[in-house]
């Protein structure tokens, strides 16, 4: 059996997607594509059959070599999307470093310009 | 905000580990004796870049890690545009740049957007050979082009910008290698900035040397040409008289 073992193996997937979803491990945008995936090898586990007629059907010859396809398709998308979403990471971080540094150098001109103001305000709030 | 008299120039100095030499060129560039304000860009250094660079009298903007050139010229763009400055000059810490030379740079900006210092102008003794030499003369020749007047050192880092220019570059001025001398110019002038080029000797570096392996300058070249591809296929800014917004991701 098997595709009783294929079937295990996508229920535990899409299991631990879910699970990371509720536990906020996952964003959701990226949780989405899993759980496509994970449902995909649900279906096919099931009905192994669909494999046969789909792969006749586009005309490939071995229903292995359809599969293999389709996942590399997938795992280069996949690749290509993190890259993309690193690249928005980095540039925003970019932009936060810039702030954080002028603002630093603003409190400190400040700092330096009236530098009793910080021990007033901290000996009235302290009464 | 602080204010300031709005005639006072800002002279931006990105710096990594540079503290053999900033203290030196920050009290230089304040010796002239113009009304400079000199801002460090300490780009994440390991060093005591900053503390040196606050000890000769610059403000420090303390990047909390390094962005290259690309990502400190822009924080300190930032920081211009904010204090309210209309002029800004890019001058290398390494002391390469001569400040005698800052006033003839910003000269410049009296009929063009962008004035870049040049170092092969016929001035100077400053000499690269090979095809580091081939790669920087085609660079040239396309941005001359493109920038419909004569620049034969597209690469100089001794670059000035009045408002307008500043407010282009806060909108596109990449921390990729390149980025903040082929590519922002590039993108400058397709946005509509003009460039002037006035010719000015270098100095030796203090420390280190220009590589003059073969290899390193093919690199170079592809490299280039790769910048220079991009960014000529890239998206305008839109520049409206004197700020623009610049919100959000660019």
């Amino acid at each position: 059996m098997g595709n009783l073992a294929a079937f295990i193996l996508s229920l535990a997937i899409v299991g631990v997607v879910v699970e990371m979803l509720r536990r906020k491990k996952l964003r959701e945008k990226y949780a989405a594509l899993w759980l496509v995936v994970g449902t995909g090898t649900l279906i096919l586990a099931a009905f192994p059959s669909l494999l046969t007629i789909v792969t006749q059907f586009v005309g490939v010859q071995l229903p292995s070599n359809l599969l293999f396809i389709i996942s590399i398709l997938l795992l280069l998308g996949v690749c290509l999307h993190l890259s993309w979403e690193i690249s928005v990471v980095e540039d925003e971080t970019r932009t936060l470093a810039e702030e954080v540094a002028i603002l630093r150098a603003l409190v400190e001109q400040q700092a330096a310009a009236n530098p009793a103001n910080g021990d007033t305000s901290n000996t009235t709030t302290s009464k | 905000m602080e204010t300031h008299d709005s005639t006072r120039v800002l002279v931006i100095m990105p710096a990594w580990n540079e503290a053999e030499s900033v203290g030196d060129t920050v009290r230089e560039v304040l010796g002239v004796g113009r009304a400079y304000d000199v801002l460090v860009v300490n780009d994440g250094s390991t060093d005591d870049t900053a503390e040196l660079a606050a000890a000769a009298g610059a403000t420090v903007l303390n990047l909390p890690f390094n962005l290259g050139v690309g990502g400190a010229m822009r924080a300190g763009f930032k920081y211009a545009q904010r204090t309210g400055y209309r002029r800004v000059i890019q001058v290398d810490a390494d002391g390469q740049h001569d400040p005698e030379h800052i006033e003839e740079v910003l000269a410049g900006l009296n009929h063009a957007d962008i004035s870049i210092g040049a170092r092969f102008a016929d001035k100077g003794a400053y000499k690269v050979s090979g095809p580091r030499k081939w790669a920087m003369q085609f660079l040239a020749k396309v941005i001359s082009g493109l920038a419909k007047t004569r620049l034969t050192d597209v690469t100089s880092g001794f670059r000035a910008a009045n408002e307008r220019a500043i407010s282009q570059y806060l909108d596109h001025y990449p921390a990729e290698y390149l980025g903040d001398t082929i590519d922002s110019l590039v993108v400058a002038i397709r946005s509509g900035c003009s460039v002037t080029q006035i010719p000015v000797a270098m100095r030796p570096r203090q420390g280190g040397t220009p590589s003059h392996n073969p290899l390193k300058a093919a690199i170079y070249l592809g490299r280039s040409v790769f910048a220079l591809l991009f960014a000529l296929t890239r998206k305008r800014s839109h520049i409206t008289s004197g700020h623009i917004a610049v919100e959000g991701t660019s």
